[in-house]
């Protein structure tokens, strides 16, 4: 909503700088976005032309003596129009002008002309951006300020308000007038609404009927007779223009003139045109059209309200009036119409023909029906005023239902402090209710406040308190720590696990991503999760195709990030997102299942380029294992690695993440990403380490149900040993299996592969495994002896369970 | 020394292996004593106690004498071994005493960094803030994305047909729920939250709760359709205006800086009365009209805030007339983007590692 002061001004004094001003609208919930000049004149002044003498060397030119204020200044003009005397705008040296001819800005400099010295220039109407009038300079008024800023003098300072919703009394100068009443301790004015009465009376001429009180609760016309159409005169176009409107004619300005004064929207239908000088305000008939002022023919439903005349619709209530009906020059006769529409059925009607205009703006927060004949009132002297001819006598109002007008409301003294956690004495709260035009009663501990009727949005004592509270300043209210009992602490151990998750994984140098939630059944498809036979959900209204639904995996969303990466950054390539995915229940059960999911990737390099050892090698699989494993290890969880086929991941580079302590529970899967995928996703790296881990299913592991309180477990006092063992083993043969088996020897500790050679001198289908194997007992140093022992006794072990043999050089 | 090696062979043994050992030692100390530097001290090793020194070996063949001699032998061996090892680290000490220092490095080349990974900005932000109310008390809650009309709407006393929908464009999803007349949306806001945690927890409430939040609006510099949102709200008797100026400022200090200065200016939300905003000083301008922070009003707009609404407690199950509360709501975006300078609020989902690995 654009206020220009001088509007303003015309009903209330504004005593404040204007800054201070706008501080305070702002602070009370009006905020002034923006002050806005409506000029553009930055650097030129009004002058004064002391003295217009002839130029020594040239006819066509004159020299200028301009009072600045400051001091006089000659300067060269060359207009036919300059004379003595004149107030005039003077741009001097330094001002930047816009280049009339090719919209170049540039600073005026000093220059001769002719021989003579020219300080500045007297601009015309063209340099100045005004018009393309060139043929002379601008002359001001007399009365213009020697001096002054011509952005102050010619330009209107406009406030910018952002209004909320709650406050339709604001859409309108008037009430914006009020609320600076309220603020500045001024009174604010309305604009006069008498006007004389001389033609017949208005019922003998016109009849308006409401059909349909639901959607229209109040109907007021006036009717002005012998008018004669005509541009409006220079106040209401540059009114207009200032808020950003554009001039049409004196009539329907004066309508739009009015909704942004007082609030209230208003109609004005060519009389001659309205068929027996009949309107009936009624719902549409199924089939019926309208072609409307700018030239779209509507079709008609009976969720649409229409003005009719006897027999057909001539606009739209409260939308847009249809053409027939409408003012054009030859119009004569105006039934001026100011109704009060049902703001919901506007709002839906307007959005079906795809417009929204100021009137719905108004009418959907819903306008107080009292307003209507405020509205007409002033628009009718003002018509008469610029458009002359004689107004009917009487209005026509039609109020079926007159109830619902605004109530009183209690406040209790009590409830204030309850609320702002501070009292204020009555004489204050009755003066600022007062301010705010309320009718206040006080007695037995609590006020009677009736709010004005442009108030719509007080209802309730706690709406009144915070019109106290915003009028005397929430700078105002004391600032406390808050008090009281603390609640109990509830545990959320999935939402910990779940940022520890985080934390541990960010910790092994993997950077976290966030993407979005909305996507395709196709985007997700392009990484083969497994199927989970669920529909997604759909959003009906998209803001584009490539976000119709919620997603039910992270997969895609994690190599679409890397695939993005992979292309720009150079160093190791580990991310992760923490995320939802959203799998439907079935229609008609509420909500969906939200489930979070951890989903990762490890490729490009192992770490960044280094001078010890040189171009890095390429992370894979082992690099993806390795972090998982480590992650579950500060929670204490051992893992088994199963290997399993899984649609986005390369055949044979796949496991899922098993729990034997919690009965092979399955927390996830971790693989290879098939390099088809790989391709679909633009990722021009390989390897791809990919994994997914079910942040439930690890919260529910027996290992973190006693987490932080882990029973410590005794480490060894004897010193322990080790030994290396090389042996040649079938390919086919896990190497966990081996180190399980090694680890089941009661004097091992720890069983650990420290090279895997396939190749020359190793038969094909065969691997030679070298694993280290620690020993140790609890209760003495371990002979020479029980380490060949044990040794021997694994190395039995191996050679009957996988027919391993100890390699000889 | 030598003693120890004769001596402690239990009876019947045979003098020959523990003469060989004793040899051994004497041929090894006096090695070891010539070696000067760092070179021999290895080859040394090498020598007698490594893979294939001669003690080393000494003490494999333990297997092939004869089963009485084996457990005296062994442990002759190992000791002469651990004498050995012993001696060997003094020498070695004494030889790196006398050869002063180790020589200069380039202490200019990069060190060996481990690897480093980061949270996503957005985390980082919604922990500070948790942690900032954390530390007044306030537990931090979260719940469904997907969530009912009424929660996002009519709990949150905007009913249908409200103009302050409008507020919320909002994303509606195929679906109804079990009574076949409440539409499913993505929440337009944490608030709904609010109900929900009135409805299954008894007073006092002390909350924060961050989460997703959707909008169906374009994406600009400043706008995106899919953002993180922090829910605030306590709820007891007793709570008032002051409470929630207190507790809002505690949490800007924290979150801002000490020194900032708070401001609170009337605003309109449905679910509050009185409504509140609250902005911080601008840190980037001292009024600088041209500041592309703050545009030059010298306040950043941080967060939404008021009294619980009547209606709002009241649909909850919560008597109006005896409890109050203060809720707020921030954007979580928005909050990184003050605090870090960042222009544009579509680099966080954009996941560019060259702007993630900045936080």
């Amino acid at each position: 909503m654009k206020v220009p002061i001088s509007w303003l001004e015309e009903y209330v004094p504004v005593t404040v700088p204007l800054a201070d001003l706008a501080h305070r609208l702002t602070m009370a919930g009006t905020e002034v976005e923006s002050i806005e000049n409506t000029a553009s004149f930055d650097g030129v002044i009004v002058g004064y032309a002391v003295e217009v003498g002839p130029h020594p060397d040239a006819d066509r030119l004159r020299l200028v003596q301009v009072d600045t204020g400051d001091e006089t200044l000659e300067v060269v003009c060359g207009a036919p129009n300059v004379a003595t005397g004149q107030k005039i705008a003077f741009a001097p040296i330094g001002t930047v002008l816009t280049d009339p001819h090719n919209g170049e800005e540039r600073k005026l400099k000093r220059s001769k002309i002719r021989g003579v010295t020219s300080n500045g220039m007297v601009c015309s109407e063209l340099e100045l951006g005004m018009s393309d009038q060139h043929e002379g300079i601008l002359v001001l008024p007399e009365d213009a300020p020697i001096g002054t800023p011509l952005n102050d003098y010619l330009g209107e300072t406009v406030f910018d308000l952002e209004l909320t919703p709650n406050r339709p009394d604001c859409l309108a100068v008037v009430g914006v007038a009020r609320e600076v009443a309220a603020l500045t301790g001024e009174t604010a004015i309305p604009p006069s609404l008498d006007y004389p009465e001389d033609g017949p009376d208005i019922v003998s001429l016109a009849k308006v009927e409401i059909e349909d009180p639901d959607l229209c609760r109040r109907y007021t016309a006036t009717l002005i007779q012998g008018l004669k159409i005509g541009p409006s005169p220079d106040w209401l176009v540059d009114r207009l223009r200032a808020i950003g409107e554009r001039p049409i004619n004196n009539v329907v300005d004066v309508t739009n003139y009015v909704m942004f004064e007082m609030g209230q929207p208003l109609h004005s239908f060519d009389f001659d045109e309205l068929s027996e000088g009949r309107v009936v305000v009624r719902r549409a008939r199924p089939g019926e059209t309208l072609l409307t002022l700018d030239g779209e023919t509507r079709e008609l439903t009976p969720d649409h309200l229409v003005i009719a005349d006897a027999g057909k619709p001539i606009g739209l209530g409260g939308i847009i009036g249809g053409t027939e009906s409408g003012i054009t020059e030859g119009t004569t006769s105006v039934l001026l119409e100011a109704a009060n529409f049902d703001g919901s059925n506007n709002r839906r009607s307007a959005s079906s023909f795809g417009i929204r205009t100021e009137a719905t703006l108004r009418f959907e927060k819903g306008l107080r029906p009292e307003l209507a004949e405020y509205g007409v009132r002033r628009a009718t002297k003002l018509i008469l005023e610029l458009a002359g001819g004689t107004v009917a006598s009487g209005m026509i109002d039609e109020w079926p239902d007159r109830g619902g007008a605004v109530q009183p409301v209690d406040l209790p003294v009590k409830a204030i402090e309850r609320l702002l956690g501070v009292s204020y004495e009555s004489e204050v709260v009755i003066s600022t209710f007062e301010r705010l035009g309320m009718k206040v009663a006080s007695n037995h501990g609590k006020y009677t406040v009736t709010p004005p009727y442009w108030r719509p949005d007080l209802l309730i004592p706690e709406d009144l308190i915070e019109e106290l509270a915003r009028i005397i300043g929430y700078e105002m209210i004391p600032t406390m720590g808050i008090t009281g009992s603390v609640p109990a602490w509830e545990p959320n151990p999935e939402r910990d696990l779940r940022e520890q998750i985080k934390d541990i994984l960010s910790s092994f140098g993997m950077q976290e991503t966030i993407s979005y939630s909305l996507t395709t059944p196709e985007a997700e498809a392009r990484a083969r999760p497994p199927e989970h036979g669920l529909e997604p959900l759909r959003v009906m209204n998209p803001l584009s195709a490539e976000q119709a639904t919620l997603r039910t995996t992270l997969r895609h969303s994690i190599l679409s990030v890397l695939g993005g990466n992979a292309r720009t950054w150079r160093g190791p390539l580990r991310m992760f997102e923490s995320g939802r995915v959203y799998l439907d229940r079935g229609e008609g059960v509420g909500l969906p299942n939200e489930l979070e999911k951890f989903v990762g990737v490890v490729a490009g390099p192992r770490s960044d380029l280094d001078w010890m050892s040189g171009e890095p090698e390429s992370s894979d699989f082992y690099d993806g294992k390795g972090i998982v494993e480590s992650l579950l290890a500060e929670f204490g969880v051992v893992a088994s690695f199963v290997p399993v086929e899984e649609t986005t991941f390369e055949p044979g580079r796949c496991a899922q993440i098993v729990i034997p302590s919690a009965g092979r529970a399955v927390i996830g899967v971790l693989g290879e990403v098939a390099s088809d995928i790989l391709s679909a996703f633009d990722i021009e790296v390989s390897p791809v380490a990919m994994f997914e881990l079910d942040v439930e299913a690890i919260s529910k592991l027996p290992e973190l149900q006693s987490l932080g309180q882990q029973d410590y477990t005794p480490f060894g006092r004897f010193p322990d040993s080790s030994r290396d063992l090389a042996l040649l083993i079938d390919d086919s043969v896990p190497a966990a299996d081996v180190l399980a088996l090694a680890e089941r020897n009661r004097l091992v500790v720890n069983a650990t592969v420290f090279d895997v050679y396939q190749g020359d001198a190793i038969p094909s289908g065969k691997k030679s495994l070298a694993v280290r194997v620690v020993y140790q007992a609890a209760d003495r140093t371990l002979t020479a002896d029980e380490l060949i022992k044990a040794e021997n006794s694994i190395l039995r072990a191996l050679e009957h369970n996988f027919g391993a043999e100890l390699r000889t050089q | 020394m030598a003693e120890s090696v004769n001596n402690s062979n239990g009876e019947g043994s045979d003098p020959m292996p523990n003469d060989r050992l004793a040899a051994a030692r004497d041929a090894a100390l006096a090695a070891l004593s010539a070696a000067e530097a760092a070179d021999d001290l290895q080859e040394w090793r090498n020598q007698y106690i490594g893979r294939s020194g001669e003690v080393t070996l000494l003490l494999r063949s333990v297997g092939s004498l004869p089963a009485e001699q084996r457990a005296g032998f062994g442990q002759a061996a190992n000791r002469l071994k651990n004498e050995l090892e012993a001696a060997f680290d003094q020498r070695e000490a004494e030889i790196k005493a006398d050869s002063g220092p180790i020589g200069a490095i380039d202490v200019s080349l990069p060190g060996r960094k481990p690897a480093q990974g980061r949270l996503h900005p957005i985390t980082q932000t919604i922990r500070e803030i948790t942690a900032a109310f954390g530390a007044m008390g306030f537990q931090t809650f979260e719940g469904p994305e997907v969530e009912l009309e009424t929660y996002n709407f009519d709990a949150m006393n905007i009913p249908a047909d409200h103009p302050a929908r409008e507020m919320f464009d909002t994303f509606w999803l195929d679906r109804v729920d079990d009574e076949g007349n409440n539409s499913i949306l993505l929440r337009t806001h944490t608030s709904p939250m609010q109900a929900r945690i009135m409805e299954s927890h008894e007073p006092p409430i002390r909350v924060v709760v961050p989460g997703r939040c959707y909008r169906y609006e374009a994406t600009d510099a400043s706008h995106e359709w899919h953002f993180n949102q922090v829910e605030v709200m306590a709820v007891d008797e007793g709570i008032t205006f002051a409470d929630l100026k207190g507790t809002l400022y505690e949490f800007a200090r924290r979150v801002f800086g000490p020194e900032r200065k708070v401001r609170f200016r009337c605003d309109f939300f449905p679910f509050v009365e009185p409504g509140v905003d609250m902005g911080v000083d601008c840190f980037n301008c001292d009024g600088d009209p041209a500041c592309r922070i703050c545009r030059g009003s010298g306040w950043l707009e941080i967060l939404g805030a008021g009294m619980v609404h009547p209606e709002v407690l009241r649909r909850a199950g919560y008597d109006p007339e005896r409890y109050t509360g203060f809720a707020a709501g921030m954007g979580v975006e928005r909050v990184a983007m003050l605090k870090h300078g960042i222009d544009d609020i579509r680099h966080f989902y954009a996941n560019d590692m060259r702007f993630l690995s900045q936080f």
